[in-house]
């Protein structure tokens, strides 16, 4: 099955595009409507500023073509802004709106930890989730970034502690989002988005 | 549940090859910068920095040829950078397969850098290199690699820098550069206090001692070495298991 990375304007591609080559799955990036109707599973890769991100998404009429495919049930899988859209807004841009998929709003770090989030953390399971599978508890994760989303009920399958304690993998139906960046962490990084390719087949 | 300590290795690269300098000068080659890139990748660094030393503008396109290289052999963070002095090059290191960009002199000559660099980029993608020396005025901040002093402050630059937008600071003991005497850990510890983004120390590491005294006494949040690993005088694997046995949180699976 071929998976399709969503290219809205900026973002760091290759190394997502590197990742799924070396897991031996095919993909494309796409930067059409069209082309996200037409994914059978799709990748939502971010970094950079709220604000320009959701604001590229709508520009291309992508952040309809998205909330469309995740209705017909496509497999989605955001990474770290990519997470951060799927919610209502964000401090980073006061007034801006996310996706709204999840009807929370993503928070500035506190003040009395080190801001950004960069480096290697840990992960505290909440539930079973699909994108652990098979990865050892103790495993850490690289993140790279200054706002999250707290934890909740019931989309947070894995939270981390940076200030508070934040959605780190969110699974919720066919939409499934990780702060954290896949393609750069190592050997457990490329097993969740192998363990994304399984179930999305 | 902490945030892990990271050990950077670092490639210095001069016309495709990594050399290293001592006190900023002299350089010998130390190998392949993609077979060096393979080998810390699997031994469990947690990041990789790629410097370019090239004196020469016209060494550009052999450098991004370096990055995009390199960039197939990680599946860990990748920052670059050298002789980076406006958004156009940032963006080329970018696209090269980098996730990260480092600044230095122009930075220091044209501080809107940064602020464009975050503002493009992220905050996340943009590190702050300073290159500092201790004086008879306090510590200063040097530029041009290390030949010439900038008259800035260095715990006040740190500050301007990630007021602009950078994430992280890689911080540089121009005394300790080379020299295999430790880290300078007052000077790291000055400035981690100052800022809130991430401190990266870099030069004097030669001991595992020399890293933990970095991350105990010093505060910073990762230590860079270039020499010592790429000589196998020590495996990133040893030295990442001596501190965990030090009580320094480090991500020792892969």
């Amino acid at each position: 099955m071929k998976l399709s990375i969503i290219d809205y304007g900026a973002g760091n591609l290759p190394s997502v595009e590197r990742a799924l080559r070396n897991l031996g799955a095919e993909s494309e990036c796409i930067t059409k409507p069209e082309q996200i109707a037409a994914a059978r599973a799709l990748i939502l890769p971010g970094v950079g500023h709220f604000s320009a991100f959701v604001t590229g998404l709508r520009e291309r009429n992508l952040a309809s073509a998205l909330r469309q495919a995740l209705t017909r049930g496509i497999p989605v899988l955001g990474i770290c802004l990519g997470l951060q859209a799927m919610f209502a807004s964000s401090a980073e841009a006061p007034g801006e709106s996310g996706l709204d998929l999840i009807h929370e709003n993503v928070q500035a770090l506190p003040t009395n930890v080190k801001s950004p989030h960069i480096g290697w953390n840990q992960l505290r399971r909440l539930r079973e989730s699909i994108l652990l599978r098979d990865i050892p508890d103790d495993a850490y994760f690289y993140f790279a970034h200054s706002y999250a989303a707290a934890a909740g009920e019931p989309h947070t399958a894995a939270a981390c502690d940076h200030g508070f304690p934040f959605s780190a993998v969110l699974e919720q139906d066919n939409l499934m989002a990780v702060q954290f960046h896949p393609e750069k962490s190592g050997e457990a990084g490329w097993r969740v988005l192998r363990n994304f390719l399984e179930w999305a087949q | 549940m902490t945030l892990a300590r990271r050990i950077i290795p670092c490639l210095d690269v001069d016309a495709g090859r990594v050399v290293k300098g001592v006190e900023f000068a002299g350089l010998r080659d130390m190998g392949d910068p993609e077979e060096l890139a393979a080998r810390y990748n699997s031994e469990g660094a947690d990041e990789l920095i790629l410097l370019d030393i090239t004196a020469s503008r016209d060494g550009r396109a052999t450098f991004l040829e370096t990055v995009r290289r390199v960039a197939q052999q990680l599946n860990i963070p990748f920052t670059a950078g050298g002789g980076i002095r406006r958004l156009e090059d940032g963006n080329a290191v970018l696209r090269a397969g980098a996730d990260k960009v480092t600044v230095n002199t122009a930075a220091v000559e044209r501080p809107d850098l940064i602020s464009e660099l975050a503002a493009q980029f992220g905050s996340q993608a943009v590190v702050l290199s300073m290159d500092v020396k201790k004086t008879r005025a306090g510590w200063k901040v040097f530029i041009r690699g290390g030949a010439e002093s900038s008259g800035r402050d260095a715990a006040a630059w740190a500050r301007e820098g990630v007021a602009r937008g950078a994430g992280e600071i890689l911080l540089t003991s121009i005394d300790r550069d080379g020299t295999c005497s430790g880290f300078d850990c007052g000077l790291t510890a000055a400035i981690a206090v100052q800022v809130s983004a991430p401190v990266i120390a870099s030069g004097g590491a030669k001991t595992f001692e020399d890293f933990l005294a970095v991350f105990d006494e010093g505060h910073a949040d990762a230590a860079l070495a270039a020499s010592i690993f790429h000589t196998a005088e020590h495996s990133i694997g040893a030295l990442k298991r001596y501190l965990a046995q030090s009580g320094v949180p480090v991500r020792l699976s892969r």
